[in-house]
């Protein structure tokens, strides 16, 4: 066991774990943050996506070790002041979502993809870029809808602000 | 997982100080295969190096015509180098269809050439560019690295550094993937040198990993078109086949791949 401590949030956080402990298991039992989920368990499905120090990345196949230090960001950090991060607003709004398992996961990684096309997204990029996210219910349609939605918005928000 | 122990590295020389210090340890790059592998318990290190902290291992270096890729650079960092796109941007390219986006923001080329996993990507630029593989001890030529499927010239605790190559004057990468993992079923490297020599290797086909296909490379040095491949015969005898791709439907695919690849170039 080792104390482990990185930045979750924004808040600096800590804990004790194996160094085998992954990271997604250090987030839902040493954090209690249970919206980051485990899916596949084979590194497939993205539902367990985090961004460390900015960067998408599947918390189920990185060690919580290999984040000691780093910056992590959960669903639970996207939310600012009660209100919606932009694009879980997209994903209601489009209904994005449908038993809501891979949201977390699809959630994470379009904020992601939106920041690395800063903005600029059409249909075919968002759908190559789902390629680590997998769905069992939607089809992908409104999920693409969303990302699409809030890429908009998010890219409009940026020129207004210029 | 099995237990193990976990130690980060703060330059070379401390994680190949760290890995003779370990039992049956291994260097932990950005773990995208040895961590799923080990989540399976089909591999258990008693130790794990982790090499993400070293920073004379990452970055990316163009000098005029001359590349050198630092081994624990990452997929993205190589797919969206605007330097490397100038010159190469072949291996952009390919770095770009690695996986999906949560893998090529950890996965390393260091990674995975040191796995050498016969369905990769990199193990066929390398080879098709000449690139020479840098370690903590030596360098050694592409064409030696790859010694087998998952082996390669490696010793033990031998750490792969950085990859260098001089940039060839047109090049391409064409892979038909598997559709669900992505990886490729066939995928061909094409390069041409300013001086005429053209190299094509083939990943995700051949039964012992990475290979060179001789007959399509003196073909395009005498015409370097897709035409010229029309005639070339590709052996399905040494290809793999599996539930995917039989080796005769794996032998087309290198056909057409090839020929998309001098396309593209």
């Amino acid at each position: 066991m080792a104390k482990i401590t990185m930045t979750v949030n924004g808040r600096q956080v800590s804990g004790q774990c194996h160094d085998r402990t992954l990271l997604v298991h250090f987030i839902r039992e040493n954090l209690g943050l249970t919206g980051t989920h485990v899916g596949c368990d084979t590194s497939q499905c993205g539902a367990c996506v985090v961004h460390m120090d900015g960067m998408s990345i599947k918390s189920c196949s990185t060690l919580a070790a290999q984040a000691a230090g780093s910056e992590i960001t959960t669903i639970e950090g996207l939310a600012a002041n009660g209100e919606l991060h932009p694009v879980q607003a997209a994903f209601k709004a489009n209904h994005g979502l449908q038993c809501g398992f891979c949201t977390p996961g699809m959630v994470m990684t379009a904020v992601d993809m939106i920041r690395r096309h800063g903005g600029q997204l059409d249909e075919a990029t968002v759908r190559a870029e789902l390629e680590g996210n997998i769905c069992r219910c939607t089809g992908y349609h409104n999920i693409v809808k969303a990302i699409l939605a809030a890429s908009a918005e998010m890219g409009g928000a940026r020129v207004a602000a210029e | 997982m099995y237990e193990t122990h976990y130690h980060r590295a703060s330059s070379i020389q401390d994680a190949v100080k760290l890995k003779q210090a370990a039992g049956e340890g291994k260097y932990l790059a950005g773990g995208m295969t040895l961590i799923p592998t080990m989540k399976q318990r089909l591999a258990a290190p008693t130790d794990l190096i982790d090499l993400r902290h070293v920073s004379e291992m990452r970055g990316i270096k163009v000098t005029g015509k001359t590349v050198r890729i630092a081994a624990a650079t990452t997929h993205f960092e190589v797919a969206s180098s605007a330097e490397l796109a100038a010159v190469c941007p072949a291996i952009c390219g390919l770095a770009s269809h690695i996986g999906d986006p949560h893998v090529r923001h950890m996965g390393t080329i260091g990674g995975s050439l040191a796995n050498n996993d016969p369905a990769a990507d990199y193990p066929s630029a390398m080879l098709a560019l000449d690139a020479t593989i840098v370690t903590d001890r030596r360098e050694i030529a592409a064409g030696d690295f790859f010694t087998g499927l998952f082996e390669t010239a490696l010793e033990d605790g031998e750490l792969v550094t950085a990859i260098t190559f001089e940039a060839p004057a047109k090049a391409a990468y064409q892979k038909f993937a598997n559709p669900a993992s992505r990886y490729a079923m066939a995928g061909v490297f094409v390069a041409r040198r300013d001086n005429g020599d053209v190299r094509v290797a083939v990943t995700g086909a051949g039964s012992s990993g990475v290979f060179r296909h001789k007959g399509m490379e003196t073909a395009l040095s005498s015409n370097w078109s897709p035409d010229a491949l029309a005639n070339v015969p590709v052996d399905a005898s040494d290809l793999l086949s599996d539930i995917h791709a039989d080796a005769t439907y794996r032998a087309n695919l290198v056909k057409v791949m090839a020929k998309r690849a001098v396309a593209a170039a």
